[in-house]
């Protein structure tokens, strides 16, 4: 008693203040993690509802699939199904928490070490998140992107919005760049095309317009050449990211219209790498918070109670129920990712016999935070497991792989965790988190002399076709960006 | 350097643009659920939050996906091995099984065939109000909360400027200026007299000098601390809100059962009875329903009773009306009770029986209510026949005669949702007057 930095579970801001400064004092001091500077906003219950219904961002253009997700997680939130998020964290610099005023002090303590720490250094220093997000300019897009949409709205109908932009999230997954950088015009250049463009409209505004009859419209502005718009005239197939190639070569989209692709696709970019991350945000966070809130407790900050409450939390945030458990829902990535971050301290710290023939570089090395250092910079989940997923933990989740053929009336056990299977379950688990897992769809063709007819091309990975209805009801979709028929044919590679 | 920001007090309410679109969007879906609910639920519950459950037609969010049930072959990895070793076959669960049924219904993607949210009492009454082709103007109006006024409530220590009260504020200066003894300003003109006085005596009286500066200092000290007027001698007048003091009403439900009157024509009638007692609800604080069925012989009934169970029988209406009056005298006083009554019916009775009502209603029942609709249920057929207010079956024309005599009369023909409307059109009239 006394010393401790809070006793009970009231919190207040000098509270707060007080435990930040102990816990960035052993986050950057012990542990030498590396962040953004942190903003951490403190919300109501509802206002936790509304962000999850946003994506998880602070500020989002109006659509009503958000109003859905808004309605399904309040009803499940009042029928007492589902508890809310203690934190959400938000890919930014500054790095924004926002905490729940319900929590304890101890779950805003272990909150602030989970997302001010441990997914804040991870946002700065893995390279995929290095490589492909801005941090610094995306809530600007993002105020910029809510202003536009608004704006097109207001200016050409709701109804004509929500079509694009329902065609616009069916492409989310289809709108990124896999392998090659994305042409990121900034922020400046892309409201200077629109003034252009605005500006342009004002000038070809002729009152003669107005007498034309219904459903014919004034010509468009011209689309301005974009300097660093790599497909130029020609476009370059086969393409990837059917977004951009919508956005650039549709023959019939309004430019208004190609602008909110363009938002889109930014956005499905932005995300794109936290798709990959996972197991290794999560374990890279949940990792951080454990340590700091174990350091807090040996240095007397905290007490028995805390550490207990805190610990409690933990637990059950990387429980790993087994497939034949009503409560299975997949593998859980805390309990991954931790559980993998955890073996390489391990294996760093105190290896035995196997762990020096598996991971003969860092084992017994004795600098763990070295080599985790090193895997949260330079990995993604699908390498990371490939190369640290020890037998060890294999064993203690107790995997196995099943082959599956789809007119096979049954699985059949591919491997299991013993000497034989280590590394194909090993490696079939990495693949299942490789996101070429995801449908690999290519714009193949698109006849602009002739018929217009867009043809893209799914390249099946080992004879998996598409799910029919989704297909037919996405087509639907494309056709509407692309104006014209479009066809998608089923290739086995 | 850290920022904590509190944003508990911000504005709340940030995804309501998205909501409106999402029911915009689902509108028919939603539509079909709530009048599905409503079918369900009572006449008086229709003023209520309540949860509602739409299929996800027309809010799909179709991506792209991978179906390895229909074709090809794939690894995956699972946990919680107990008992597999590498070589051994499971059997594939049959799409359907129970077992396994949370991760077989993600990978259909068919999991969100039903979702269900709740509804806000105004987003519902949008919905209802939808097919009656209620004018605007009206639907604000039922909208809207009971009206509040503000009523003194006495003295408060505390409150805005404006509101201080003068008299009492100097009356508690005035106690409590007598009860410190604060010198007055006479007292110390007198003094500073006195003293004047005594220094222009000649030999000056040095004591005396000395004493009287002494007492004036004393008491302009004293005045100095206390005040003329005090933080704590200010009062403020006190309101507080209270609800316009409403009277109560009940609400007489006559309808015919006898086998003629299908599942249609009491379904317009529930809805006829909902918005009767929606708007009755806007204006008296305490509504009761009484229903009251007949076929050749009245009875109180529950409403469950009343609109799902049915009997066999002649038609007698003037047995209902019989009956409502010996309800009202037992039970609801004149003096205590607005009496509202709506009787809805196919029109047929037993000849010579609607002469009977005609003098019911003229000589007994008229004299005692607010206002008495009767509606007939028609079908569309029977609509065009009838296209003239004249024409019509015996109760309709003996009706029409009491209507010419009462204005608080009113009588409809309804065969869809929106003629249910007009007939409350007089009655809304009367309401905005008062």
């Amino acid at each position: 008693m006394g010393n401790f930095l809070f006793d009970g579970s009231e919190w207040d801001f000098a509270t707060l203040d007080r435990t930040y400064a102990a816990i960035e004092e052993i986050a950057l001091r012990d542990m030498g993690l590396d962040v953004y500077p942190n903003q951490i906003e403190i919300i109501s219950s509802e206002q936790m509802l509304d962000a999850y219904s946003s994506l998880a961002m602070p500020l989002m253009y109006n659509h009503w699939s958000f109003g859905k997700l808004f309605a399904r997680e309040e009803t499940m939130y009042r029928a007492g199904y589902s508890a809310l998020a203690y934190e959400i964290v938000i890919n930014s610099s500054p790095c924004i928490s926002y905490l729940l005023e319900e929590n304890t002090m101890t779950m805003q303590a272990l909150v602030m070490a989970h997302a001010a720490f441990g997914h804040n250094h991870f946002f700065k220093n893995n390279y995929l998140f290095r490589q492909w997000t801005n941090a610094e300019g995306i809530l600007d897009y993002l105020a910029f992107a809510k202003r536009y949409i608004a704006a097109c709205e207001e200016r050409y109908g709701r109804e004509e919005m929500e079509a694009v932009l329902d065609a616009a999230h069916a492409l989310m997954d289809q709108g990124v760049f896999r392998y090659r950088r994305p042409p990121r015009p900034s922020k400046e250049r892309v409201l200077e095309k629109h003034r252009k463009r605005a500006a342009y409209e004002e000038e070809a505004y002729s009152e003669l317009w107005r007498t034309l009859p219904a459903g014919i419209e004034p010509p468009a502005a011209p689309l301005t050449p974009d300097p660093d718009d790599d497909s130029g005239p020609d476009m370059k197939l086969p393409e990837e990211n059917l977004l951009y190639f919508l956005e650039k070569n549709s023959p019939t989209l309004r430019p208004w219209q190609r602008e909110t692709l363009r938002i889109v696709r930014n956005l499905a970019q932005y995300f794109y790498p936290q798709r990959q991350l996972k197991v290794m945000n999560e374990g890279c966070a949940t990792f951080v918070h454990y340590q700091i809130m174990n350091r807090l407790y040996d240095r007397g900050l905290i007490g028995e109670g805390a550490l207990l409450e805190a610990m409690h939390s933990h637990t059950s945030v990387v429980f790993q129920p087994g497939f034949d458990d009503k409560r299975y829902y997949g593998i859980n990535p805390y309990a991954l990712g931790y559980a993998m971050m955890d073996d390489i301290r391990r294996v760093c710290e105190a290896p035995t016999e196997e762990d020096r023939d598996w991971f003969p570089a860092i084992a017994g090395s004795g600098d763990a935070m070295a080599a985790l250092k090193d895997a949260w910079a330079n990995y993604r989940d699908e390498s990371f497991i490939e190369q640290f997923l020890s037998p060890k933990v294999m064993r203690d989740f107790r995997m196995f792989s099943l082959f599956d053929k789809a007119d096979d009336g049954v699985y059949h056990v591919a491997g299991i965790h013993d000497e034989r299977g280590y590394r194909k379950v090993r490696s079939a688990l990495a693949r299942q988190y490789d996101t070429a897992g995801d449908p690999n769809i290519q714009v193949v063709g698109a006849d602009l002399k002739g018929n217009r007819t867009l043809r893209l091309e799914h390249r099946m990975n080992r004879g998996v076709p598409l799910h029919n209805a989704t297909k037919e009801h996405v087509l639907t979709h494309i056709e509407l960006l692309w104006g014209h028929d479009v066809r998608l044919e089923e290739v086995a590679v | 350097m850290t920022h904590f920001v509190d944003r508990r007090l911000n504005p709340k309410g940030k995804s309501l643009g998205n909501r409106q679109r999402f029911l915009r969007r689902a509108r028919n879906q939603i539509r079909e659920a709530v009048q599905k609910s409503l079918k369900d639920s009572s006449v008086a519950d229709l003023a209520k939050d309540r949860k509602i459950k739409i299929s996800t037609k027309g809010t799909k969010e179709p991506r792209f996906r991978l179906d390895p049930k229909s074709a090809g072959e794939r690894d995956f990895v699972l946990p919680g091995n107990k008992e597999f070793s590498t070589g051994d076959e499971i059997k594939k669960p049959r799409s359907g099984d129970g077992a396994g049924r949370g991760k077989d219904a993600a990978d259909s993607g068919e999991s969100e065939d039903d979702f269900e949210f709740t509804m806000t009492q105004d987003e519902i009454l949008d919905i209802f109000f939808e097919d009656l082709a209620l004018p605007n103007l009206v639907r604000t109006t039922l909208k809207e909360t009971p009206n509040k006024t503000w009523r003194r409530a006495g003295i408060t220590t505390s409150g805005s400027p404006n509101q201080i009260n003068l008299i009492r504020t100097m009356r508690h200066a005035q106690g409590r200026r007598l009860a410190l003894r604060r010198p007055k300003l006479e007292d110390v003109k007198a003094l500073e007299a006195a003293l004047d006085l005594a220094e222009r005596e000649d030999p000056p009286a040095l004591e005396k000098i000395a004493a009287l500066k002494e007492q004036l200092a004393k008491a302009n000290a004293k005045r100095k601390w206390v005040g003329f007027i005090d933080p704590v001698d200010v009062r403020f007048n006190a309101f507080t809100e209270q609800p316009v003091p409403t009277s109560q009403a009940v609400m007489f439900c006559l309808m015919d059962v006898s086998g003629s009157m299908g599942e249609r024509e009491k379904d317009l009638a529930k809805r006829f009875y909902m918005l009767l007692h929606l708007f009755l609800k806007r204006r008296y604080k305490k509504v009761d329903v009484v229903f009251i069925r007949h076929t050749h012989d009245a009875q109180e009934v529950d409403e469950q009773e009343f609109f799902y169970s049915r009997q066999s029988g002649g038609t007698i209406v003037s047995t209902a009306l019989d009956k409502m009056l010996e309800i009202q005298k037992a039970r609801y006083a004149t003096a205590d009770w607005n009496i509202y009554a709506a009787q809805a019916s196919d029109g047929y009775t037993q000849t010579g029986d609607a002469r009977h009502c005609v003098e019911l209603l003229n000589g007994e029942i008229m004299p005692l209510v607010q206002y008495y609709a009767y509606i007939e249920i028609l079908d569309e057929r029977e609509m065009e026949v009838f296209a003239s207010e004249d024409s019509g079956a015996e109760l309709w024309r003996a009706y029409r005669t009491v209507a010419e005599l009462w204005s608080n009369f009113a009588t409809k023909r309804i065969a869809r949702p929106a003629d249910i409307f007009p007939v409350f059109h007089e009655l809304f009239k009367k309401t905005e007057a008062g």
